[in-house]
């Protein structure tokens, strides 16, 4: 889709650019900054340690990276099959759904060994559930998949507000959350497991989901480029009309792809529900679906850039968060302003640099050895 | 060639009184990543003339003419027009500078008149009608000029492809081109309708203007061009002027060794029936029959052309015999099996019934361009166990069978990892060949196979296609060229409007007769 950037060898397509992308953005949000009368290289310095700087901020922006990842991944997996899944967020929430009632259900009566591998199927039905609907939409009836999940967003917030207050609320309780799950029903946090294996790390929501994110990475890019079925979606993602020649069944595909990163999507559930709150309750998605658009964007829709958006997402999140109570002048909507800032010149903005990119490397290139175009 | 590049270097070096050569490149180069498609390309086109540019697929004529008409920017070198040395960086620089072209496909709005076509992007002020009344006007003057006619008010997607053609000259020399691109602008064409193309271009000639012509088809380039370019892998081996040379040079010099005139072919005895064909019907999505009541047999060891105009049910019937349209109306029926309306099958399995299928379309059918090569080389027969290592593909396996498949059929450049899209045409149409017919199927179905395809190939392509035969597969040709047909087939189909109008076995046919049949001009005869 980016004839553009064709003629660069990828490490400047998906390494430099992007860096540049980033620094655009903090270019002009130091120019705001400055505005409101602030440092904005105090700002940055905020915002870098409160994200990375100490173990807890640490622990935090991995926190929301795994978060990040998941939804990242849906996206990503989508977008190859030519889907663009935008019901992330309800597929989250679904997610979530299906983690809290197994743990709700079985709590009591299993261990953690069988509540983990549990809760991570339910996770996964429930989002895949909630994406088959418009993918069979889209696929048989030819309803537009954007505007389907978008609705199915809004279909799971109505779903959960239902659930949350009439039928999960812990009896004799105000706020809108279920019992908490005992103890068999959560996940370790990451500096438990640390601490067992004799390193310890401060407290955050870290918790092991994160290994489960990075495993989903390498399965997802194996799946996509390696197997017969990544194979397929590819090519009904690139050129359907090939792919039916090919004897693919386009409709197949779109409801299988559409499983997956519905899937991947209620992972988010996991890292959220049996993760960090260890009970159910409202609005854990906090965006992370939308988010994930702008990440996949991002990282190119590649598992190792969806990772190292999320990353990137993720230190914006903490750093941002540290950054308005450390700064009292700028508030959390300026935090909000500088994300969004990032997200426009990586996502929407991503290719305008590149044909100036183009011309500068067109440029210095003929001075290398030829050798430099590889053979 | 010293004749050709002394009358070059004369017209370089012109006296102030005549005019500057129409177009002039120097040194133009340019890649796209590993593949470089031009080297140092230098060449001048006077004023005037109808100019040919020859070549192998991949030799990188179109690259060059992408660049001339602002696609693609060159890397390195300068274009000179009318003696100005210009920098085209868009389609529209190139207009502005005089420069029109012809794309191999039409870029029409198929909804819109002819009129409508021609304005478009030409409009001014804030309403249409100004610029309808000037643009009316200006296609009076344009045909009378050029005795180039066509119907304004007629919308585009009712018009026969050659009046199409026509719609794309007028839209270029209304926006005042001086020099006009045609690619490959014959291979869509019947014999007539090519007759009356080059009546345009001769009178586009009287009146001053200069023709830049790429084609593939030396006969045309002797016919109606006065100077020739020829180009081997990416540069420019040879001008001419067309008098002083001849078909078999020229030849010669883009295949860079002598090639063989005649197909040898030998006379095999027809074997039992591979494929059937009873009361075929395909509609549209407006229930209209693409396909008509289609009926007729393919033994093995017989090659089957089907001649017609393009757009006559051709494609559909392609398709639809390899599974990618669904039968509305009767049945077809291969190794043994029978597929109707209620028993349809799928591409998938009609491969695994040994039926292999060469598209009309390489890019839009036959591979992904965003793929590899050597993903593209295992289209459709990727689910094979031999390219699976458990859940994950076998790459290695893949990649020798891409390899093979490369050096079987001198793919060019042979890389199983470059891009699908970077490859030039003949060489995409040469790896999707070397993968349908590696299967060593029962039935071949394939539509243009020489489309845009260079001399060198295509009598690989045909050596190949009659080898297979020999060896017992029944194939069904389609192709536009009537040469090909004849050259080919055992018996030969004509289709009209989806209906079989007449069936003659080749020895019978000739050009002129195939013509009249195709444009349904002569009584229908049948030789059955």
């Amino acid at each position: 889709m980016n004839t553009d950037s064709r003629s660069l060898p990828r490490w400047i397509d998906i390494g430099l650019i992007p860096v540049i992308n980033i620094a655009l953005a903090l270019i002009v949000s130091g120019l705001i900054i400055t505005v409101i009368g602030e440092d904005p290289l105090v700002a940055v310095t905020v915002m870098v340690k409160g994200a990375l700087g100490y173990q807890e901020g640490i622990g935090y922006t991995l926190y929301y990276a795994t978060n990040f990842i998941f939804t990242g991944l849906a996206v990503a997996v989508a977008f190859h099959a030519g889907l663009f899944n935008i019901g992330g967020e309800g597929q989250a929430y679904m997610g979530g759904l299906g983690v809290g009632l197994v743990m709700l259900g079985f709590d009591a009566a299993l261990p953690i060994a069988l509540l983990l591998p549990l809760g991570l199927l339910a996770s996964a039905i429930f989002g895949a559930a909630w994406a088959a609907v418009p993918a069979y939409l889209q696929a048989y009836r030819g309803s537009h998949i954007v505007i389907t999940t978008i609705m199915f967003n809004f279909i799971a917030a109505a779903l959960m507000v239902y659930l949350m207050v009439n039928v999960l609320i812990q009896p004799g309780q105000m706020s809108p959350q279920s019992r908490e799950f005992s103890m068999s029903g959560h996940l370790p946090f990451m500096h438990e497991a640390l601490a067992w294996i004799g390193i310890p790390f401060a407290r955050s929501p870290l918790n092991v989901s994160i290994v489960w994110a990075l495993l989903c990475c390498l399965g997802l890019g194996a799946y996509i480029w390696r197997t017969r079925w990544g194979y397929e979606l590819r090519a009904v993602g690139h050129n359907e009309r090939a792919a039916v020649y090919a004897g693919v069944n386009p409709r197949r595909v779109i409801v299988v792809t559409m499983c997956i990163s519905g899937g991947l999507a209620g992972f988010v559930g996991l890292n959220e529900v049996m993760g960090v709150h260890h009970r159910l309750l409202l609005d854990f998605t906090a965006g992370y679906g939308f988010t994930g658009i702008a990440v996949s964007l991002m990282g190119r829709n590649h598992p190792i850039g969806v990772v190292l958006a999320s990353l990137l997402f993720g230190v914006l999140y903490q750093g941002g968060a540290e950054l308005a109570f450390e700064v009292p002048a700028i508030t959390r909507e300026m935090v909000v302003t500088i994300q969004g800032l990032v997200i426009l010149f990586s996502g929407a903005l991503a290719y305008m640099t590149a044909p100036w990119v183009e011309r500068v490397y067109h440029a210095v290139k003929p001075r290398r050895a030829p050798a430099a175009s590889e053979a | 060639m010293s004749t050709g590049d002394d009358r070059l270097t004369n017209d370089r070096a012109a006296v102030p009184s005549s005019p500057p050569p129409a177009i002039e490149l120097h040194g133009i180069s340019k890649s796209f990543g590993p593949v470089q498609a031009n080297q140092n390309v230098s060449m001048t086109i006077a004023a005037g003339d109808i100019h040919g540019i020859v070549g192998e697929n991949g030799a990188g004529k179109s690259t060059l003419m992408s660049i001339l008409y602002g696609f693609y920017e060159a890397d390195q070198g300068e274009i000179r027009v009318a003696g100005q040395s210009v920098n085209i960086a868009s389609p529209d620089k190139a207009i502005a500078a005089g420069i029109g072209m012809v794309h191999q496909h039409f870029m029409l709005v198929d909804t819109f008149t002819v009129l409508e076509n021609v304005m478009m992007g030409a409009e001014s002020g804030v309403l249409l009608s100004g610029s309808i009344t000037a643009a009316r006007s200006e296609l009076k003057r344009l045909e009378a000029e050029y005795d180039l006619y066509v119907d304004p008010k007629a919308v585009i997607e009712d018009l026969p492809v050659g009046e199409l053609q026509r719609v794309e000259i007028l839209k270029a020399l209304y926006r005042g081109a001086k020099v006009l691109i045609l690619d490959e602008p014959t291979g869509v064409l019947t014999p007539q309708e090519t007759e009356q193309l080059f009546r345009i271009l001769k009178a586009l000639k009287a009146q001053g203007g200069t023709v830049i012509l790429i084609t593939h088809k030396l006969r045309e380039i002797m016919a109606i061009t006065d100077t020739v370019t020829v180009m081997r892998h990416g540069k420019v081996v040879a001008s001419k002027t067309t008098a002083e040379t001849s078909e078999a040079e020229l030849a010669e010099l883009m295949v860079g060794r002598k090639i063989r005139a005649e197909l040898q072919r030998t006379e095999v005895a027809a074997g039992a029936v591979a494929l059937r064909v009873g009361h075929l019907t395909v509609r549209d999505a407006y229930q209209v029959p693409r396909v008509d009541d289609v009926s007729f047999e393919i033994r093995a060891h017989e090659i089957v052309g089907v001649a017609g105009v393009s757009g006559n049910g051709q494609s559909e019937l392609l398709e639809a015999l390899s599974g990618i349209l669904p039968v509305d109306d009767g049945l077809f029926e291969i190794g043994g099996r029978r597929i109707t309306p209620n028993a349809p099958c799928d591409p998938a399995q009609l491969r695994a019934l040994h039926l292999a299928h060469v598209p009309e379309d390489r890019q839009r059918l036959g591979m992904v361009g965003e793929f590899s090569a050597r993903e593209s080389a295992i289209l459709g027969y990727h689910n094979d166990p031999l390219y699976q290592a458990g859940f994950m593909f076998n790459q290695v396996a893949i990649k020798a069978k891409c390899a093979d498949l490369m050096t079987q059929f001198d793919v060019r450049p042979p890389l199983p990892e470059a891009l699908s899209a970077n490859l030039s045409g003949g060489n995409q149409q040469k790896l999707i060949l070397a993968r349908e017919l590696n299967r060593a199927p029962d039935v071949l179905l394939v539509g243009q196979p020489t489309r845009g395809v260079d001399i060198g190939a295509i009598e690989f392509i045909h050596r190949q296609l009659i080898e297979l035969r020999d060896r017992g597969c029944a194939i069904l040709l389609v192709s536009v060229e009537l040469e090909e047909i004849m050259a080919l087939s055992d018996r030969i189909l004509v289709m009209f409007e989806g209906r079989i109008v007449a069936e003659l076995p080749a020895a019978d046919a000739d050009e002129r007769s195939l013509g009249l049949l195709m444009a349904n001009a002569a009584p229908v005869e049948t030789a059955h």
